[in-house]
């Protein structure tokens, strides 16, 4: 009898061992840019690498300078992004044109490279309405506020979109913080109910402003939070875009094919501060740990992968930092030209047709504005 | 023409809607195989299939997220929440999110939404099933919020709130579900948004109320005639935005006012209606604009319902007090 209790313990051991596991931390690219798992490696062709490259080269150039004209008063609000650039835009690489965005605040640069233009990405930044003003074709919304909110209107598109039978997901995102919310569970589980293409993507950046992951949630990983709605969790190194691209991808062919959405938790960090709205990352923050996550810079990973299949080299690089400043430099231009808004603009927007109570403010403020 | 109740004649407003337009959807807790536990929408699934009438997993804040999303891809959604105790849950998809989507996206996305929900006393409910929380929806700018007193106007209310593009939320009071017949047309016909009803004419004092409140009044109008008074009856019908063009021009006819809801004094919209008449209308007031409300507390334990909720007797007695004033 004692021998068979015994037996019963250890493949107990093994079983949860076994689920620890599931959710361990998926790489393909190590810090130094090697290839450490060649059996996941996406099928992605040497104009795609560097695209996908030149993508988060650009998009650093846009967080530095960001930072900058924010500083001069030329940006209001902006959550910084430096650091995140694989798992955001190798994300965001794997989707097909017609998918559809429901980003959250720090996810500008998805919006960008799905096809938002630039200027209007700083008038929404400086809180201008037409910088949310997007063509019908571009299927995103504009950059959510409130934490979760995206995750159960993410359930609701999908749901559209399966039932208008369209070969398209949504993906929307969140950071660790976002995991703690209800929102973020029933939009999840509403996906999973309805079996509906949605993908999930948690950015695990390691804080919610100075709240550290740990104090979120006991659970190890955050990916395991799909086992609740019974959905597919992923863990990925999100400072490796072939790991996150690799992700979601499988995300989304299952999510086409009809098996239903999946949670991708990407591991990275945000080498800013988390908003320049006036957070010191320094009060909550060590040195150390700054270093240790810039050691695994996604630029610097990639570029050492690339340089070795000789598909990058400094001059490239450049081209494209100059290009980046030439763009932003236009950008920022025609966001100054764009006319300020009137308070009548904005009892316009209330309505389809204006109410009694909004068309009689409407003629007091055209009186205003006519002065 | 046939005698409904209000919820057989929503129902109806339901299924003329899922016939006239492929993309309207309604879904909720319960609300599918099982009709919905006022049974406002039986039938609906078995004529019109699951994939336009359906049950959703229960959590209203996901329910409201469904139908921006759903919105977003063309939908115009029609979902239930149970009881509007139960809106809390859901505040943030209603009034943060899709009050705001046409403002926020600078009129290039909408959210044709409609809300239904069950609310209102009288019929002994348990705990947070019965409050009155319009107030809470009417201070939301880009809502419209509705709330029919009469059959013949749920369905017509109802038609025009589905086919508005804009988030309407449509209240129905629990105690008008069944409490009367009346004529209710056959096929689609609607009746508009933000215009209010007189239900009697007089020419002594106005009485403004709205969902349960409006039969009180009336009840109150016809004891009032008796004693030689004469009640003029606004059913506000729509209560955001306010029909101020048919307060004020009752108001004016009378000079006198009393304004009634089942909310508590500090809630409801008694005191915008106030107001409204305070800035058009005041040269024609012979006494100030008296409330009845319930009282200040929150909503009664079931047992003490009778002795809370205002009824046609408070009524009375406060058209007494304006007219003495």
């Amino acid at each position: 009898m004692a021998s068979k209790t015994k037996k019963a313990v250890i493949d107990q051991k093994k079983y949860f061992d076994a689920l620890s596991k599931q959710f361990e931390m998926v790489q393909i690219l190590n810090e130094k840019g090697e290839v450490v798992h060649p059996e996941l490696m996406p099928d992605l062709n040497d104009d795609q690498l560097v695209e996908l490259m030149t993508r988060m080269v650009w998009t650093r150039v846009l967080d530095q300078r960001s930072i900058s004209l924010n500083r001069q008063g030329r940006l209001g609000f902006y959550a910084p992004t430096a650091g995140q650039e694989a798992s955001q835009l190798a994300s965001h690489y794997a989707l097909d044109k017609a998918d559809y965005i429901l980003p959250g605040y720090r996810d500008v640069p998805q919006l960008i490279w799905h096809g938002l233009p630039l200027t209007k990405a700083f008038l929404f930044s400086r809180g201008h309405f037409a910088g949310n003003q997007y063509p019908d074709d571009l299927n995103v919304l504009p950059p959510q506020i409130i934490i979760g909110a995206q995750i159960v209107q993410a359930a609701g598109v999908a749901l559209g979109l399966k039932k208008r039978d369209k070969k398209q997901v949504v993906i929307t995102y969140t950071g660790d913080g976002g995991s703690s919310q209800g929102d973020f569970y029933e939009g999840m589980n509403f996906a999973g109910a309805f079996h509906a293409p949605a993908i999930f993507v948690v950015q695990n950046n390691q804080f919610a402003i100075s709240t550290p992951r740990e104090k979120q949630t006991a659970a190890p990983t955050l990916a395991q939070k799909a086992v609740a709605a019974g959905i597919v969790g992923i863990q990925v190194d999100g400072m490796d875009p072939l790991a996150v691209y690799a992700a979601t991808h499988f995300a989304r062919e299952r999510a086409v094919n009809g098996e239903g959405p999946t949670l991708i938790e990407t591991l990275t960090y945000r080498y800013g501060p988390h908003t320049l709205s006036g957070d010191d990352p320094t009060r909550y923050r060590t040195k150390e740990l700054d270093g240790e996550w810039e050691l695994k810079d996604p630029i610097v990973r990639f570029r050492a992968f690339l340089e070795e299949k000789g598909l990058w080299n400094e001059e490239k690089e450049n081209e494209v930092i100059e290009q980046a400043k030439e763009e932003i430099k236009t950008a920022i231009k025609e966001a100054d030209a764009t006319p300020k808004q009137k308070v009548t603009d904005l009892l316009n927007n209330m309505y389809e047709t204006p109410t009694a109570s909004v068309k009689e403010q409407l003629a007091i403020y055209e009186a205003k504005e006519s002065k | 023409m046939a005698q409904k109740t209000m919820i057989q004649a929503i129902t109806d407003a339901l299924a003329v809607e899922l016939k006239n337009d492929e993309n309207v959807l309604v879904f909720g807790e319960d609300v599918g195989k099982n009709g919905g536990v006022f049974r406002a929408t039986e039938g609906l699934q078995d004529e019109f299939g699951e994939e336009r009438v359906f049950d959703t997993p229960l959590a209203e804040s996901g329910i409201g997220g469904l139908a921006i999303g759903l919105a977003l891809e063309g939908y115009r959604p029609v979902p239930e929440i149970q009881f509007f105790g139960f809106v809390f849950e859901v505040m943030d998809s209603v009034v943060g999110q899709m009050a705001r989507l046409r403002y926020r996206t600078g009129g290039t996305r909408t959210a044709p939404i409609t809300i239904r929900a069950p609310f209102g006393g009288g019929v002994h409910t348990p705990e947070l099933h019965a409050d009155n929380l319009e107030g809470l929806m009417a201070q939301s700018p880009g809502l419209k919020v509705v709330i029919p007193s009469t059959p013949y106007d749920a369905k017509g209310l109802l038609i025009s709130a589905i086919r508005d593009n804009d988030p309407v939320v449509f209240l129905e009071h629990m105690k008008l579900y069944r409490s009367f017949r009346e004529e209710v047309p056959e096929g689609e016909y609607t009746v508009p948004l933000g215009k209010a009803a007189v239900r009697r004419e007089g020419t002594d004092v106005t009485i403004i109320a709205y969902g349960a409140m409006v039969q009180e009044s009336v009840k109150a109008a016809e004891a009032l005639e008796k004693d030689g008074v004469s009640a003029e009856v606004i059913d506000l019908r729509t209560i955001s935005p306010l029909d101020t063009e048919t307060i004020v021009t009752s108001v004016k006819k009378t000079g006198r006012v009393v304004m009634v809801q089942e909310a508590q004094k500090q809630a409801g919209i008694a005191a915008n209606v106030i107001a409204e008449i305070n800035d058009r209308a005041i040269l024609s007031l012979e006494a100030p604009v008296m409330r009845v409300t319930a009282p200040d507390s929150v909503f009664p334990f079931s047992q003490a319902e009778q002795v809370w909720l205002p009824n046609h007797n408070d009524i009375i007695q406060r058209v007494k007090e304006v007219l003495a004033f």
